[in-house]
C-alpha cells in the first residue's frame, strides 16, 4: 500500500514523521518488512501488534538505535538521517522506554536535566531548570516533588519523570513503549489524560501497546503490525476491538474466556501467618499472610509488581526460607521441607522468570522436559539417563501441547521463541499431574494466541479438580481467569474478593493501598 | 559433523594460527637469523620421528589429566585453578608409595599408588569445594591458597621422606613402581646406531588418560549425575528450582576434578622421567591444564587432542634450545601460542556471527541471480 506521492523525492509534508518502506532484519528474521508509518502532527497514534511483531524494532529505528537496511525517514517532508539517540533528540524525538532509564540516587530534578545541564564556568545552574520543570509539572498537573530521590518515588511517578524529561527537552514527537504495563488503573487513567493534554498542545504521540482498551480510549489512529509486516492503519473511532484484534492476530480471537462456575472442593494448600523479615532498614516483604487454596478453583494473587508476590511464591515453593508461619499441603506440614520434597507432595511451579528458574537454556527441549523428573525410574536406570525414553517423552509433550521448535526434541531451549519456551515449562509442570499448580505471570510477554492457550490450560487443570494459584499483574487476566482474587499490597493481603463482585476501579484502589478489607481476610 | 563442531574446530585453528604468528615474531626479535629454523622445528619436530611421537604422547598425559580436571569443574560452573595443588598432592602420594611398600608385589603397588594418588587429589580438591558450598568462599581464592599450602607441604614431605640429596629432588622410583610400558618401547624407538635404540618412555599413562577422558564424557553426557552437574553449571537457579542440591554437586564436582588432577600427578611421576622438586615452585601442569581445557572447548575428547597439541609444541620448543634459544624464550613463545588459545570462545562467537552472515548473503545473492 504505497501512497500515490511516492514518485516525489521528498516526503509528504502533511506528516510530522514519515517512515517509508523501512526494512530491518536480524539473523533468521525480518523484523520490519517494508513498513510505512505516517504520524500526523498532534495525533495520538497507536502501534498495535503481538510480541515479536516488530513494534519495538520500528521504534528503535526511529530513535536511532538500529539502522535499517532499506527505507527512509522524513520529518515534515524533509529526509532526515537518524544515526543514534542524539540525532533523534535533536529532531525532537523523545522516548519513554518500557524499563525506565533513570539514575536512582539522583533527585527528580537532577534526572530531568541530566545530559542537558546548564553550567556557568563548570558550575551547575539549577535555578532556571527548576523553574522550567516546576512550570511544566504544574501545566500537566503532575503532583510531583522534584527534590525527592527517584528511588523513593512510585513507579507511576517515575514514569512522570520520564515524561518531564521529554517535555523539558521540548521534544515534539513522543514515543511511549508499553507505558501502562506497570501502572494501576488510576495511574493509567491519569496517563491517558496527560497524553490527551499533550496532543492538544500539538505534540505528536506514538503509543506502543497490545491493549485494545487503551487504544479505544485514547488513540486517534492505529497502525497494526503482524510478523514484521504493516497490516494497515485505521481510524480508531470507526473500528471495533474485535476487528483490531483480528488484524493483530490474523484470525478471530475470543477476547473473553467462557468458563463454567468453579466448584471448589477440599483444601489443598493452607498458608498461615507466613512472615518474612526484610533486611535492616527495609520493609518486611511478607507480613502474616494466610489463605487456603482449594481443589477445583483458580485463586489469583493480584497486585502491583514488588508487593511481595515473588517472595510469597518463593516461600511456598521453598526457594527461600521464611521467618515465621506455616505451610501445609493436604494437612502435611511442609514449612521446612526442601524443594524436591515439596515438588513430590504434588506442587507444580511455573516460575515468574522462565529464563532464570524455568529452563536451562543450554539444554535441549528434551532435557528441559525432564528437569523435575530426571531421577524417576521412567527416565533413568542405574544412574544412566534413558536417552530414547527421554526423547520419546519429549515428543509426546511436543505433540500434546503443540510446542513448535525447529529441531524438535533436540532444539536448544535458547533457540526457541518465548511462547514455546513457556509451553515447555507448562507441559512439564502439568504433565507431572500435580495437585496444586502455582503459575506466576504465566503469560508475561506472550502474544494473544499463546495467552489464550495458556488460560485454557489453566482452566482445564481447574476443571480436572486441581488447585491453581495464579499470580498475575495483568488486571484483565485476573478478572478473566480467576474464581477468587486476593490483592497483595506491601506484603499483606488487603482484599479477598470474587471477580464478579468487583470492578477494575475497585481492584485498582486495593492494589494501590488506597482501600483495604479489614475483617475476615482470606481465610 | 554439525555446524557447531565445525565452528569449534575452525576457531581453534584460527587462534592457533594467530598464536603461531605472534610466537614467530618473538623468535624473530630474539634471534632473527635462527628464527625460521626454530619456528619450523616447533611446528614439525614432534612428528619428525616415531620416538618423538611417543614423547608427545608422554608429555600429553599429565596435561590431558589436568585439562580434564579443569573442564570437569568448569561444566559445573566452577573454576578449578587448584589443579596444580591437587596434581602435586597426587604426585607426592605416588612417590611416597612407590619408594616405600617394597614388600608389595609390583602390580599391586602400582595400582595402590594410582588409587591413593587419585584419592589424595580428591581430598585436596574437596577443601575448596566444601568452603564454597558451606561458607560461600569463592573457589578461586581458596584454590590459590590450597595450591600454596600444597606446594609447601609437598616440599616438606619430600624433604623428609623421599629426598635424593644428589639431585636435590625426590628419589627416583624403583623400576617396578613405574607404570607398565605395554610394549610401547618396541614401537616408539629409533635406531641411531645399529642395534642401539633411543626409546621413548611413553607408557600406560596415555592409555589411562584416554580411557579416563571417555569415562568423563560418559559421566557428563549420559548419567543423571552429569545432568545435575551441568544443570548447576549452566543455570544454578534453575537447578535449585528443580530441587537439585547445589552444595552436594559443588563438593562432588571439586572432588572429581581434584581426583583427575591427582591421578595426573601419579601418571607423571610414575613414568620414570621426572622427579619432584623440593624447591618451593608451583608446578606448571595445573595452569597448562587451564589452557588445554579451553583449547579443547571443555570437551573431554577435545582435550585429548588439545593436550597432545600443547605437548607437541613444548617438545618442538624445547628442541630449539640446540639453536641457541634460551629456555625462557621458548617458554614465552609457547605461552603466547597458548595465550591466544584462550580467545577461542571469542573467536567462535565471532565466526558464528560473521560466517553465518556471509553464508546468508551468498544465499541471498544466489536467490537474486
Amino acid at each position: 500500500m504505497r501512497p500515490f506521492f511516492y514518485i516525489f523525492k521528498g516526503g509528504n509534508p502533511l506528516y510530522i514523521i514519515e517512515m517509508r518502506n523501512i526494512t530491518k532484519s536480524f539473523p533468521g528474521i525480518i523484523a520490519n518488512d517494508d513498513i510505512t508509518l505516517q504520524l500526523k502532527k498532534g495525533e495520538i497514534h497507536a502501534l498495535l501488534g503481538e510480541n515479536g511483531a516488530g513494534k519495538s524494532t520500528l521504534m528503535s529505528v526511529l530513535f536511532g538505535l538500529y539502522y535499517p537496511e532499506a527505507g527512509a525517514i522524513y520529518k515534515n517532508g524533509e529526509p532526515v538521517q537518524i544515526q543514534g539517540p542524539n540525532d533523534a533528540n535533536r529532531l525532537g524525538i523523545g522516548m519513554v522506554h518500557q524499563h525506565f532509564k533513570l539514575v536512582h540516587n539522583f533527585t527528580v530534578l537532577e534526572n530531568i536535566v541530566l545530559g542537558v545541564e546548564t553550567t556557568r564556568s563548570g558550575v551547575l545552574q539549577m535555578k532556571e531548570a527548576r523553574e522550567k520543570v516546576l512550570a511544566l509539572s504544574k501545566k500537566y498537573s503532575f503532583d510531583i516533588d522534584i527534590d525527592k530521590e527517584v528511588r523513593h518515588i512510585s513507579v507511576g511517578m517515575q514514569q512522570r519523570v520520564e515524561i518531564l524529561k521529554m517535555l523539558y527537552r521540548e521534544n515534539e514527537i513522543l514515543i511511549f513503549d508499553e507505558p501502562t504495563a506497570v501502572l494501576t488503573p488510576q495511574e493509567i487513567e491519569a496517563l491517558m489524560q496527560t497524553m490527551r493534554d499533550m496532543a492538544a498542545e500539538g505534540k505528536s504521540i506514538l503509543f506502543i501497546t497490545h491493549k485494545l482498551d487503551e487504544i479505544k480510549q485514547v488513540a486517534d489512529r492505529c497502525s497494526v503490525l503482524r510478523k514484521g509486516k504493516m497490516i494497515g492503519t485505521i481510524n480508531v473511532a470507526e473500528t471495533t476491538k474485535e476487528e483490531m484484534s483480528e488484524m493483530m492476530v490474523g484470525r478471530k480471537v475470543l477476547l473473553s474466556l467462557d468458563k463454567e462456575e468453579a466448584s471448589p472442593g477440599e483444601t489443598i494448600m493452607s498458608v498461615r501467618n507466613l512472615t518474612q523479615k526484610g533486611k535492616a532498614g527495609e520493609k518486611d516483604p511478607l507480613k502474616k499472610i494466610s489463605f487456603d487454596v482449594k481443589a477445583g478453583e483458580i485463586l489469583c494473587i493480584a497486585g502491583i509488581e514488588g508487593n511481595g508476590q515473588t517472595e510469597l511464591v518463593y516461600a511456598l515453593t521453598g526457594l527461600k526460607h521464611i521467618d515465621g508461619g506455616q505451610v501445609t499441603m493436604e494437612g502435611v506440614d511442609i514449612t521446612k521441607a526442601k524443594i524436591r520434597k515439596r515438588t513430590e507432595t504434588g506442587i507444580s511451579h511455573i516460575p515468574e522468570d522462565r529464563h532464570r528458574h524455568g529452563l536451562v537454556l543450554e539444554y535441549t527441549l528434551a532435557q528441559n522436559t525432564i528437569l523435575q523428573t530426571y531421577y524417576k525410574p521412567t527416565h533413568q536406570s542405574m544412574g544412566f539417563l534413558k536417552a530414547r525414553e527421554v526423547i520419546a517423552y519429549a515428543n509426546r509433550l511436543i505433540e500434546r501441547f503443540d510446542i513448535r521448535a525447529g529441531e524438535g526434541a533436540d532444539t536448544p531451549a535458547r533457540a526457541m521463541s518465548g511462547g514455546n519456551q513457556q509451553k515447555v515449562i507448562l507441559a512439564r509442570e502439568i504433565d507431572r499431574d500435580p495437585k496444586l499448580l502455582i503459575a506466576v505471570q504465566p503469560t508475561r510477554g506472550l502474544d494473544v494466541g499463546a495467552i489464550e492457550y495458556i488460560h485454557r490450560q489453566l482452566l482445564a487443570q481447574r476443571d480436572s479438580g486441581k488447585a491453581v494459584l495464579l499470580v498475575s499483574l495483568e488486571l484483565e487476566e485476573v478478572m478473566n481467569v480467576s474464581d477468587r482474587i486476593l490483592v497483595m499490597y506491601e506484603g499483606e493481603i488487603v482484599a479477598d474478593v470474587n471477580p464478579k463482585d468487583v470492578t477494575f476501579r475497585e481492584l485498582g484502589l486495593y492494589m494501590s493501598g488506597a482501600k483495604r478489607m479489614e475483617s475476615g481476610v482470606a481465610v | 559433523m554439525n555446524r557447531d563442531a565445525v565452528m569449534s574446530f575452525l576457531s581453534s585453528l584460527v587462534v592457533l594460527a594467530a598464536g603461531l604468528l605472534i610466537g614467530f615474531i618473538v623468535l624473530l626479535v630474539s634471534n632473527a637469523s635462527a628464527s625460521w629454523e626454530a619456528f619450523r622445528t616447533i611446528l614439525t619436530f614432534g612428528f619428525s620421528g616415531i620416538r618423538n611421537v611417543g614423547d608427545v604422547l608422554l608429555g600429553a598425559t599429565p596435561i590431558i589429566m589436568t585439562g580434564l580436571s579443569v573442564a570437569f569443574a568448569f561444566k559445573t560452573g566452577l573454576f578449578n585453578i587448584g589443579a596444580t595443588g591437587q596434581f602435586a598432592f597426587g604426585g607426592l602420594t605416588a612417590i611416597l608409595i612407590g619408594t616405600n611398600f617394597e614388600g608389595m608385589p609390583n602390580g599391586l603397588r602400582v595400582l595402590f599408588a594410582l588409587v591413593a594418588a587419585t584419592t589424595a587429589g580428591a581430598l585436596w580438591g574437596a577443601v575448596p569445594g566444601l568452603l564454597k558450598a558451606f561458607r560461600n568462599v569463592h573457589e578461586v581464592i581458596s584454590c590459590i591458597m590450597t595450591n600454596y599450602i600444597g606446594m609447601f607441604l609437598v616440599t616438606f614431605l619430600i624433604d623428609r621422606y623421599a629426598f635424593n640429596p644428589a639431585i636435590g629432588k625426590s628419589q627416583a622410583l624403583p623400576e617396578g613402581s613405574n607404570l607398565p610400558t605395554l610394549g610401547f618401547e618396541r614401537i616408539f624407538r629409533e635406531e641411531f646406531l645399529p642395534g642401539f635404540f633411543r626409546v621413548s618412555r611413553v607408557n600406560a599413562g596415555i592409555v589411562i588418560a584416554v580411557v579416563v577422558a571417555v569415562i568423563i564424557y560418559i559421566i557428563l553426557e549420559k548419567t543423571t549425575f552429569g545432568y545435575e552437574l551441568k544443570a548447576c553449571g549452566f543455570n544454578k537457579d534453575a537447578a535449585k528450582y528443580a530441587g537439585i542440591s547445589q552444595n552436594r554437586n559443588i563438593v562432588a564436582s571439586m572432588m572429581i576434578s581434584g581426583a583427575l588432577a591427582g591421578l595426573g600427578g601419579a601418571l607423571l611421576y610414575m613414568s620414570g622421567t621426572e622427579s619432584m622438586g623440593a624447591s618451593n615452585v608451583l608446578l606448571p601442569y595445573g595452569f597448562t591444564g587451564i589452557s588445554v581445557a579451553f583449547l579443547g572447548l571443555n570437551h573431554p575428547v577435545g582435550i585429548i587432542f588439545s593436550g597432545s597439541l600443547v605437548s607437541y609444541l613444548f617438545l618442538g620448543g624445547a628442541r630449539t634450545q640446540v639453536m641457541g634459544f634460551s629456555i625462557e624464550v621458548v617458554e614465552i613463545v609457547i605461552s603466547v601460542i597458548i595465550y591466544f588459545c584462550a580467545f577461542v570462545f571469542l573467536v567462535k562467537t565471532f565466526l558464528g556471527k560473521h560466517i553465518g552472515k556471509l553464508l546468508r548473503r551468498k544465499g541471498e545473492r544466489g536467490d537474486g541471480a
